[in-house]
């Protein structure tokens, strides 16, 4: 499996995301955001975490508008996979991929702590390593991880079995608890919390893990 | 020509700045603030000389970059 991670001025979480994907054994390639092409054969493109172009107009905002970001949408709309964590989120909602927002936090205040999720649904193959009710502690850090979204939208996320993942206990104030959500076609994956940084055991857990593992096997078979 | 942009959060939308704001006014004893919405303004200089043109092409900036039309709702304005 080919993955392309994006790199914009302000990502920090793209050598760690690097790092976990390689560890379940597929082929990485940095991509910068001048870039105006993905390499050729790329399954997988990772949108990271940071404060890309340091959170200016609005998180996400900047680098949606990127060059490269034009190569992903298109990559999403011919059916190819996206996982955007964190601030790669935010700019999945940025660019239309997801929909809501992410708004600041409901306490103002950054958070940085491990958090416990509940897995919504195993039907992607971003969380078919888990078990739908599944809990697992991955960490947060985010400023402005509030997750928004209409009634209406809200309403088609649940009929559809698009929320991924929600919080146990509500750490920003994010509608109904979400903490990731699918696309239509659940090829498309944005979330808040880091499974990146606990996916081997010096990261002090590995709840991450089954996600890098189960993309990458399956993203071959498929 | 000048534009200025007006960026505020749509109703219904939870503004925990602006409540933020709210919350320290009344701290600092001015009674009676009932709501406070925070918002942003974006100024343009423009090398359009029409009007409506630039008021045209700044539409079409907030429709794609300055106003996230999820949450927020804009205003424009051009001398």
């Amino acid at each position: 499996m080919h993955a392309a991670v994006i790199v914009f001025p302000g990502s920090n979480c793209d050598r760690d995301m690097a790092v976990a994907l390689e560890r379940a054994g597929a082929k990485v390639s940095m991509v910068w955001h001048k870039d105006t092409k993905l390499p050729d054969g790329v399954d997988l493109i990772g949108v990271p975490g940071g404060f890309s172009f340091g959170d200016y107009l609005r998180c996400g905002a900047i680098a949606a508008n990127s060059p490269i970001c034009r190569s992903v949408v298109a990559h999403a709309e011919k059916g190819g996979y996206v996982l955007g964590i964190c601030n790669g989120f935010q700019v999945l909602t940025e660019t239309g991929l997801l929909p809501g927002v992410l708004l600041r936090n409901a306490a103002l205040k950054y958070i940085c702590k491990p958090v416990d999720l509940t897995v919504q649904t195993a039907d992607s193959v971003f969380t078919s390593g888990y078990e739908a009710g599944q809990t697992m502690t991955i960490p947060i850090a985010h400023h402005d991880g509030n997750y928004f979204a209409d009634a209406e939208t809200l309403k088609r996320l649940h009929g559809e079995a698009r929320v991924a993942f929600t919080y146990n206990d509500n750490p920003n104030g994010s509608v109904d608890d979400i903490a990731g959500v699918l696309s239509e076609n659940r090829r498309v994956l944005g979330m808040m919390p880091h499974p990146e940084r606990m996916a081997e055991a010096a990261h002090g857990g590995t709840d991450g893990a089954a996600m890098f593992d189960s993309l990458v096997s399956q993203v071959v078979a498929a | 020509m000048k534009a200025r942009v007006h960026v505020m959060l749509k109703n219904g939308v939870l503004d925990p700045q602006g409540e933020a704001v709210r919350h320290a006014l009344g701290q600092l004893g001015f009674d009676g603030v009932e709501g406070v919405r925070q918002g942003k303004v974006i100024e343009l200089e423009l090398a359009e000389t029409d009007a409506d043109k630039a008021r045209e092409t700044v539409t079409a900036m907030c429709e794609k970059l300055l106003a996230n039309t999820v949450i927020e709702s804009y205003s424009v304005e051009v001398s």
